[in-house]
């Protein structure tokens, strides 16, 4: 066992040395900053880098000096003062004192102030404003205001599982790819406001510099203003659970044109989802579109086949919940019934209410009572849902 | 009393032998040694955690585990390395050397020494249980938010919180009861003429490490519990939804989690100034300009807090006070490193196993603290925050600064504690290996985290993957190094050269006036300090 394990780590260093010299693909520092927040962290972050390697280097080479000099074997003899005895040693003593004061209040207190108030600034000259929601784990996005305002989506991981599980060949952007990227007009400034529906979450993608927790029950902000086109990625900051290594944010940096156009056409599939709310949904329909919304949403926690993971993640095949009443006698919905708890969640179960829409909700619901081997019969209208809301 | 009828005194005494010696002792030297026990098997236990983890880090995918329970490892790694590792190391040498240092005949309350020791087996055994349980199909394994409890995470987590609360409970009564003893020993049972400012360092590093845990674990106690109450009682302390806030808890957290790097830290800085000045045969620089520092970092530790979570965004007036007081603190720590090196500056040097860690030790604890100084920007930490350069930081201080610290000192006492020397060929491959691996293992991970890999991740993006085998690697050396150390350790109890009552040429101290292995009871008659 461990010679196999040491087999495989030489082989795996060997590799890494090739593929280190063939593509390259690791970076000593921060990546290409895309954002003039990004470019200021990156000018402080390299020059404090310099000055605490020059601290290094002196410090260092003074040790090894006494190291290789003073040494018994060399005959050295010891001296014997225990502190700075003349007032000249005494000031000499207060030389690197000073000299570090300098450095921390000046040379480095100086631009990280700029940067605070700069970073900190959210509000000046904004142009639009968009809120960022963090829930296990995923991100949801919404635009507040201007031509795009309304427009709100959820943002899935679509990496599969079989590449995670070494099934298959992982593709070039593992762990980095969403279904829905988060699209922004190349250089407005976009105040962001985060928060969360259950625990923290952090909203970072390195190119721009600014990464700010997502908190339940408040709102947080910073900006970020994309100078340079291209699509940006990162990754969810805050330990979140058991997902964390697995909710990616992507995002689009697009001209004023093509954000326009993005715009009509989440505005057309808008419209046509609260089309589809109000008409009548055949069984199998529902089925089909409930199993889609399920493997994307639901199956990270109850898994594929809705076996669960017990105790944590209940199973959904035979439960209770989801083979029970959606509604009571008089058409009321009953606590803690199927659509209640998709509705407003419980404990580690979080609400979909304001994630999915009428249509994917109602979908799901009916999937889970006639597909993962339940078989209930009933089916729930997405009209019924919205008459909720 | 003469020396014959302290023998004879020693003799009359009962012990009960075996392993109700060890239960009921009230014995520093006993107690000394079982906290330097426990330390030991803790660390081992600590570093086979996050041996796992490095395994399923070694490439993207997982491999080895599910993510439910990589996130219990990295969190009971941090736990069992801090808590049951690195304190009860220096808890166990302050029972062992402070009352031989400052001439007592023992720790002032001694029962209160045994329960404090007895204290964390369980707690360690609580933090730990989980695991086993969840095989059993109780609960869903050991508390999986890492060691820093965030809520509302640990709101949400299972059966291992509580067990992680309650140990941490534990672990802190511990703690208390170490340091209250600590601080009446110093104060009260220093040999006559032995004033304050004549004190061997170490006594000075304890004590203030002993206020700082009086004054901060009560603050981790009353966290944690509210912590228990959100989850089991209905109150809303961390929960907005009643009125509550998370980030209170990271508050509550870290008002002890910061001074704690200095609880863990400031006995090692005691204890080094006296092994520099040994191997350099020449006084320690600078005792009183020493003294004020430690006092200066223990101040300073209590009001630096919040910049461990800048991210969670704050007022710019609290972003600026919490930063430049964090760069406040490199002002006492240089004055530290200047008097350290300039201990050894023209001595007369020898480099014997103690002396290779702890000149590897100044070094590597400075690329900690000059990590630490960038890391206090708050522009440039959005970027390192939760990052693994966080990660390749925190390890340069308390692997590099605490550890191999600690590994110092376990050279250094070993002959006055056993009686015997150890090899000093297998201790000098012992440092070479530790501290070439340690870099190849934490290097890398200043340059994954600021490519931007973020911790706490059980599986990573392609780009990542280089650094991560290399640190694989090196990790699995650095771990494995360490058996030769257990193997030194354990030989050298056994038997080896006789060590002299000195031990090393240069030592100075009155427990090196004592013969080795001093006896059961020392200082039977009061040695006086001119």
């Amino acid at each position: 066992m461990v010679m196999q394990f040491l087999k495989k780590a030489g082989l795996g260093v060997m590799l890494a040395m090739i593929s280190l010299a063939a593509h390259a693909e690791y970076t000593w520092n921060f990546p290409m900053p895309a954002t003039p927040m990004a470019a200021d962290t990156l000018h402080v972050h390299n020059k404090f880098m310099v000055i605490v390697m020059i601290i290094f280097l002196v410090v260092l080479s003074i040790m090894i000096y006494s190291i290789v000099n003073h040494r018994k074997s060399k005959g050295h003899e010891a001296a014997t003062f225990s502190g700075p005895s003349t007032k000249s040693q005494v000031l000499w003593t207060l030389v690197p004192f000073a000299i570090l004061l300098y450095i921390d209040f000046i040379l480095m207190g100086i631009p990280a102030y700029h940067s605070v108030v700069m970073m900190e600034d959210t509000k000046t000259n904004a142009d639009m404003v968009i809120k960022i929601t963090g829930s296990q784990w995923r991100w949801q996005y919404e635009y507040m205001d201007g031509e795009a305002q309304g427009v709100k989506f959820v943002s899935n991981l679509t990496t599969p599982q079989d590449q995670i599980d070494n099934k298959a060949e992982k593709g070039k952007d593992y762990l980095l790819e969403v279904d829905n990227h988060l699209v922004l007009p190349v250089g407005k400034k976009v105040r962001v406001l985060l928060t969360s529906t259950d625990v923290i979450h952090n909203w970072w993608v390195p190119a721009f510099g600014s990464a700010r927790d997502a908190i339940p029950g408040f709102l947080r902000e910073t900006w970020v203003r994309v100078d340079v086109p291209g699509t940006y990625r990162g990754q969810c900051k805050e330990l979140c659970g058991k997902g964390h290594g697995f909710m990616p944010v992507v995002v689009d940096a697009v001209s004023a044109e093509d954000y326009s156009k993005w715009v009509e056409d989440q505005k057309t599939k808008l419209a046509a989802a609260s089309a589809g709310a109000d008409k009548t949904w055949t069984k199998e329909e529902l089925v089909e579109h409930g199993k889609e919304v399920y493997v994307k949403n639901c199956a990270v926690c109850h898994q594929a086949e809705g076996q669960g993971l017990p105790p944590t993640f209940p199973a959904l095949h035979g439960s209770k919940i989801a083979t029970g009443p959606i509604f009571d006698a008089e058409g009321k919905l009953v606590k803690d019934g199927h659509l209640d708890r998709v509705f407003n969640g419980k404990g580690v179960m979080p609400a979909w209410k304001a994630v999915l829409n009428d249509t994917d909700i109602a979908s799901v619901i009916t999937y889970e009572r006639n597909g993962l081997g339940n078989s209930v019969g009933d089916m729930l209208q997405p009209a019924q849902v919205k008459a909720l809301r | 009393m003469s020396s014959t009828t302290a023998a004879h005194h020693d003799e009359h005494h009962d012990h009960p032998t075996g392993i109700m010696r060890w239960l009921t002792t009230t014995n520093h030297k006993d107690i000394g040694t079982l906290y330097l026990t426990f330390s030991l098997i803790m660390f081992l236990v600590g570093g086979a955690m996050i041996l796992a983890v490095r395994a399923e880090l070694f490439q993207p995918g997982l491999q080895l585990m599910k993510p439910e329970f990589y996130n219990q490892l990295i969190g009971v790694h941090a736990l069992v390395m801090i808590f049951a590792a690195l304190m009860p190391a220096a808890t166990g040498f302050a029972n062992w050397m402070l009352p031989l240092q400052i001439g007592a005949p023992d720790m002032a309350l001694p029962r209160l020494n045994n329960w404090g020791f007895w204290l964390l087996p369980p707690a360690a055994i609580l933090l730990t249980l989980p695991f086993t349980l969840a095989l059993f199909g109780i609960g869903d394994g050991a508390i999986a938010t890492g060691w820093t409890f965030y809520t509302p995470l640990s709101i949400q987590g299972g059966i291992g919180v509580d067990f992680a609360i309650f140990s941490v409970h534990l672990l802190g009564i511990s703690s208390v009861l170490g340091s209250i003893n600590v601080i009446v020993t110093i104060l009260n049972m220093r040999a006559p003429g032995m004033t304050l400012m004549k004190m061997p360092m170490f006594a000075w590093g304890w004590l203030v490490t002993a206020f700082l845990l009086i004054a901060t674990i009560p603050v981790l106690a009353g966290a944690v519990t509210m912590l228990l109450t959100d989850r089991h009682f209905g109150t809303h302390f961390f929960d907005a939804a009643g009125g509550g806030d998370p980030i209170l808890f990271q508050h509550l957290f870290w008002f002890f989690g910061h001074p704690e790097v200095y609880i863990v830290l400031l006995p090692v800085w005691g204890f080094m100034p006296q092994i520099l000045q040994t191997f350099s045969r020449k006084p320690m620089y600078g005792y009183k300009a020493q003294v004020v520092s430690l006092w200066a970092i223990g101040a300073l530790a209590l009001v630096v807090w919040a910049h461990h979570f800048f991210t969670v965004g704050m007022p710019v007036p609290a972003l600026l006070y919490f930063m430049y007081s964090t760069m406040a603190i490199s002002l006492p720590l240089a004055v530290l490193f200047f008097c350290w090196i300039a201990t050894i500056w023209k001595g007369s040097l020898s480099f014997e196993t103690p002396m290779l860690f702890a000149t590897g030790w100044i070094v590597l604890f400075g690329i900690g603290g000059l990590t630490g100084l960038v890391l206090a920007d708050v522009a440039a930490d959005a970027q390192y925050h939760h990052s693994y350069f966080v990660v390749a930081h925190f390890h340069y201080t308390l692997f590099a600064g605490g550890m191999m610290g600690v590994m110092s000192g376990v050279y250094y006492w070993l002959p006055k504690m056993t009686g015997h020397m150890f090899s000093e060929r297998l201790g000098k491959l012992h440092f070479w290996l530790t501290a070439i691996s340690f870099n190849l293992t934490f290097i890398p991970q200043f340059f994954l985290g600021l490519a931007g890999m973020p911790r706490r991740i059980p599986d990573y993006a392609l780009q990542f993957t280089e650094f991560n085998m290399i640190s694989t690697v090196a990790a699995f050396v650095l771990g494995f190094s360490q058996l030769i150390f257990v193997y030194n350790i354990v030989s050298c109890v056994r038997g080896g050269k006789k060590a002299t009552d000195r031990v090393w040429e240069g030592a100075e101290g009155l427990e090196w006036t004592l013969p080795s292995p001093p006896p059961y009871h020392s200082f039977t008659e009061q040695p006086i300090v001119k």
